[in-house]
């Protein structure tokens, strides 16, 4: 149960991560690599907000902002010419970012990783029913990654902008030749998928430790994420990042106990951490396999 | 052949990689013979990648995979005939020959999977594939796990070439690219090399002739990944060290930057590369810590301003010399 709920946890954050990737990929068609930074800079951005105000809540409301502002500048400086080039061109220039941010924290922040602490509030645990306890920041992660996909799909089906951000998806000669301006709506989706890179940031930083690098892996599974979900859909990011967070945590519990049902102790000792860290990439494979546009493939692509 | 700016360069350059150890050695250098090679074998790797990235438009982003196979048909071969005295196992010719067994097999199954797919999704699940088998090397306990495999000797060659010494295994990688160099040379201009390049450029026409794109398009990807499991037996052998980040996904981003920083799709593009790339580490960390601070933004204003590469650098400055080329006057008049 206590596990399932972790898995359900780390879905969300993936889900913060992946509907930020998916947005900007869906309607800039660009690949965004450095997408990990914005997340550690997010966590980097909490941390030292945290620490100046003293208050955990106020960082927070800080950091996101902040993040948002970011991703703006970099994708005024560096990204805007990316759009019409080739995904190797975009991969490389974005890689070349990942550099740049990991080098520019080690700089600024040092080589040392931060800590997050946690309020008072929020670092017990909670009574949930049945006697079951769960540490009470977890539960906030998913109330508040529920909220925000909720907020989303709102803003993206209910609203103006929503309206636009779909628009310039499939077709954004055709919303630019009407008038929009279609750079400050490329700046503001970036920005936007900073800004939840940044949330799932500041709310992984205090479950995990905030260092250089801690972009990379999530953001691999990010992409896996994205990818089952069928590139550019929301709802896809939404399911398979559930799927992916669930399968993965529930992998790395359970999966030494399967296989010693099977295999002898010893076996399933050493051949457990590595398959369950190759279940997401299994699933994804076998997705792909038979549904190459992945899951939700967003329409008229 | 004409001579231009830019076939004097590569000449230059193939030569000055044939000399090297010896003018480490007459400078009392070493050092520098152990970084060319690493430069010569990330070549192999980058020559390798640049036959399905450069020439068959295939954006693989794992390419990584096949250098840490190889160096691991080392790593554990070795392990095995020092701890367990099973001397057989340490023979270059047999880890060598596993290696190109093992490779292929895994460019087989990953070519066979991710080439039903294309675009983004193609350069999603070679990644993928990557980071499974980088987690599979991780978990590995039995094999070092994520400590990786200290290697106390190098590969036996049966006596034929002794590699223990920095030298010769810096000349046995430098005829190992050369041999990629004249593979990929007669691949590129052979009647399969035309069809691989022409499905880059237009798939659907190329099936439409009648061609099966796709088993081209595998067998490209599965010799690709051959000859990069050739180089990770060199690299294993070179660094004495085999852990699991040989085949880290930034590590594949890193042969791609090769690549693409020497000349997509050019015979020599992929050596000019994995050189700069490796001389502009060395040089940067030299001057700063922080030295991926300028390498990075480096990186994007390469992708945006030197469409081409160095190679294409290279072309440009032909096409100027030859405007200008007071040989060519000459011949008008």
């Amino acid at each position: 149960m206590e596990q399932t709920l972790n898995g359900f946890q780390f879905g969300i954050l993936l889900f913060l991560l992946a509907a930020g990737l998916t947005l900007i990929f869906g309607i800039m068609d660009l690949i965004n690599l450095a997408h990990g930074s914005l997340y550690m800079m997010g966590a980097y951005f909490a941390a030292t907000f945290i620490k100046w105000t003293g208050s955990f809540l106020l960082g927070a409301i800080l950091a996101i902002p902040a993040c948002m502002a970011f991703g703006m500048i970099v994708e005024m400086i560096a990204l805007r010419t990316l759009y019409t080039r080739n995904h190797l061109d975009q991969v490389l220039a974005t890689f070349g970012l990942i550099l740049f941010f990991n080098e520019f924290v080690r700089l600024l922040w040092g080589p040392i990783g931060l800590d997050i602490p946690l309020p008072e509030v929020l670092n017990g645990s909670v009574e949930l029913f049945l006697g079951i306890r769960y540490p009470a920041f977890r539960l906030v992660i998913i109330a508040v990654g529920i909220l925000v996909a909720f907020l989303l799909y709102l803003l993206v089906s209910r609203t103006k902008l929503g309206m636009l951000i779909r628009a310039g998806a499939s077709n954004r000669q055709m919303v630019g030749a009407l008038g929009v301006n279609i750079n400050l709506l490329y700046t503001f989706v970036f920005g936007l998928g900073a800004a939840l890179a940044g949330l799932a940031g500041l709310m992984a930083g205090p479950i995990m430790t905030v260092e250089i690098g801690m972009g990379e892996g999530i953001l691999i599974i990010t992409l896996v994420v994205i990818v089952i979900g069928g590139v550019g859909s929301i709802k896809g990011a939404f399911v398979a990042a559930l799927l992916v967070g669930l399968i993965d945590t529930v992998g790395r519990s359970f999966l030494p106990d399967i296989l010693g049902i099977f295999f002898s102790n010893d076996v399933a000792d050493t051949a457990a951490p590595a398959i369950s860290s190759m279940l997401i990439y299994l699933l994804m494979a076998l997705i792909l396999a038979f549904k190459p546009q992945g899951l939700f493939p967003p329409r008229g692509a | 052949m004409k001579w231009s700016p830019r076939i004097i360069f590569i000449v230059i350059l193939m030569l000055g990689l044939g000399v090297v150890p010896l003018l480490a050695d007459y400078f009392g250098e070493p050092f520098y013979t152990v970084m060319f090679s690493r430069m010569l074998i990330l070549s192999i790797g980058a020559v390798s990648l640049n036959l399905i990235l450069g020439f068959g438009g295939m954006v693989s982003f794992g390419h990584a995979v096949y250098l840490g196979i190889g160096s691991y048909m080392v790593g554990i071969g070795t392990m095995h005939a020092v701890e367990d005295g099973i001397e057989w196992m340490a023979n270059g010719f047999l880890q060598i020959a596993l290696a190109i067994v093992f490779s292929a097999l895994a460019g087989l199954v990953i070519g066979a999977i991710s080439l039903r797919t294309r675009g983004v999704y193609f350069i999603m699940i070679t990644l993928a594939f990557s980071q499974m088998l980088y987690y599979v090397a991780v978990g590995n306990e039995k094999y070092g796990g994520d400590d990786g495999l200290s290697l106390y000797m190098r590969s036996d060659f049966n006596g034929l070439i002794d590699i223990s010494n920095d030298n010769s295994l810096y000349y046995l990688n430098f005829v190992c690219l050369l041999l990629s160099l004249y593979l990929s040379h007669r691949l590129i201009n052979s009647r399969f090399g035309m069809l691989i390049r022409g499905a880059k450029s237009n798939e659907q026409r190329m099936r439409a002739i009648g061609f099966p794109v796709f088993r081209y398009q595998l067998v490209a990807f599965v010799i690709a990944g051959t000859i990069c499991g050739i180089a990770g037996v060199l690299s294993a052998n070179q660094t004495e060290f085999v852990n699991p980040s040989v085949m880290h996904w930034t590590h594949s981003g890193e042969l791609i930057i090769m690549t693409v920083l020497g000349g997509l799709g050019t015979l020599f593009g992929p050596v000019i590369g994995a050189v700069a790339f490796l001389f502009l580490e060395e040089f940067l960390s030299g001057i700063t810590e922080y030295w991926q601070l300028f390498f990075g933004p480096m990186l994007v204003l390469v992708v945006i301003f030197a469409r081409g590469g160095i190679d294409g650098m290279l072309v440009g400055l032909d096409q100027w010399w030859s405007r200008n080329s007071p040989v060519k006057n000459e011949e008008v008049d």
